[in-house]
């Protein structure tokens, strides 16, 4: 982003697939990265995944040609965030979690840094909440993987400042996203489409009406879905799906969005789709 | 067999065991000269599948300018950067 006014640093917490991800898009784009997490071997492996994925985005040409990339920092203290012009939490989909990663984050950056979520369905207003600044939460709800997608669902909380707002859209801009903006809701727009669509898909699976390849082969040939549900489940990662679910549920009263038994079986087991290597597909071991 | 030759064999022999291979994950016949990504047989996901499966299948790297979609489109075409690559 050279040609930039703004000069970006991205602190990013959360070093699983949506944070390495995430660091992926900003560091193809010139973006230097702070990627924090508490757990130090999640830091490594994130250090293969940041790698693997700006390949993946260069082999696909979604990155802009002769920008270099920008640098990766990986760290576990707090403090290496105090420079930081925005934060991205992308912690584990669970209230407490993310507040806790919020709060650390409110303390550790300079007044009116924007905060932003990737929460993909926790209403922006309840994480907010418990902050010294509230005007300085928004969320922004990146698709896996985030360098492929384009578009960025923005919600914005009843105290999301509007600098906050103008910030985050110039900072999306800058990474070459397309930001639509909605207003806050558990589930936004696309979660709470899309998840419940997803567990049902998984009940139609587990009551044997038809396999999870004929369920997304009809599902994209019929539908015009890209990838069909079950596909689309793995590249979320089963436990944040059924986490999601969960969340929304809990919100939404919604019984669709009751986590169904064979997700949460599969979550037990350890198939949590593509990050593992095996969900509802086999991946082989290259991707694990 | 001179050196041209023995590198065809390679590269015949390569493509042979994708073929194999995009048969085992496709879950149909792939010819090939078949372009997977014209075809809509493969997406952005999996030619980053085919990126990790030849490097560890073949023991090559690929980086730099030879990271990019057009040698990934057939089975003919990633034997041609394996076989180019390994000498």
């Amino acid at each position: 982003m050279g040609t930039e006014s703004e000069t970006y640093q991205l602190g990013i917490l959360g070093a699983g697939v949506m944070g390495s991800g995430i660091a992926a898009l900003a560091v193809g784009h010139g973006v230097p990265v702070v990627l924090m997490d508490t757990d130090p071997q999640a830091l490594e492996r994130a250090r293969a995944a940041v790698a693997h994925q700006v390949r993946h985005a260069g082999l696909v040409a979604a990155l802009p040609a002769g920008v270099p990339r920008g640098e990766l920092v990986l760290s576990t203290s707090p403090e290496d965030l105090a420079g930081v012009t925005a934060v991205v939490e992308a912690v584990t989909e669970d209230f407490a979690a993310k507040a806790k990663a919020l709060a650390t984050a409110a303390e550790a950056v300079t007044p009116g840094t924007p905060l932003l979520t990737n929460t993909s369905g926790i209403p922006v207003d309840e994480l907010a909440d418990g902050l010294p600044r509230p005007g300085d939460v928004i969320g922004t709800h990146f698709m896996n993987p985030p360098y492929l997608i384009k578009m960025v669902e923005v919600s914005r909380g009843p105290r999301t400042a509007d600098t906050t707002l103008a910030a985050t859209e110039r900072l999306l801009t800058g990474l070459a996203r397309q930001p639509v903006v909605i207003r806050d809701a558990p589930g936004f727009v696309t979660s709470r489409l899309l998840h419940p669509m997803i567990n049902d898909a998984i009940r139609v699976v587990a009551e044997g009406t038809a396999s999870a390849e004929a369920v997304d082969q009809l599902m994209r040939g019929c539908l015009g879905h890209p990838t069909g549900p079950l596909r689309t489940a793995d590249l979320i990662g089963l436990d944040n799906l059924a986490d999601a679910l969960t969340a929304l549920h809990l919100r939404t009263g919604d019984e669709r969005s009751k986590p169904c038994v064979l997700l949460l079986e599969k979550v037990r087991a350890g198939d949590l789709g593509r990050k593992t290597g095996r969900g509802f597909y086999d991946y082989g071991e290259g991707l694990k | 067999m001179s050196d041209t030759e023995t590198a065809s064999a390679d590269e015949a022999e390569i493509s042979a065991s994708l073929t194999r291979y995009l048969h085992d994950k496709l879950k149909v016949e792939v010819a090939p000269d078949d372009d997977l990504f014209a075809t809509g047989l493969a997406n952005s996901m999996f030619a980053m599948e085919l990126v990790v499966h030849l490097e560890q299948t073949f023991g090559v790297m690929i980086e730099g300018q030879d990271l990019k979609l057009d040698n990934f489109r057939s089975a003919r075409s990633m034997a041609g950067l394996v076989t180019r690559l390994r000498s």
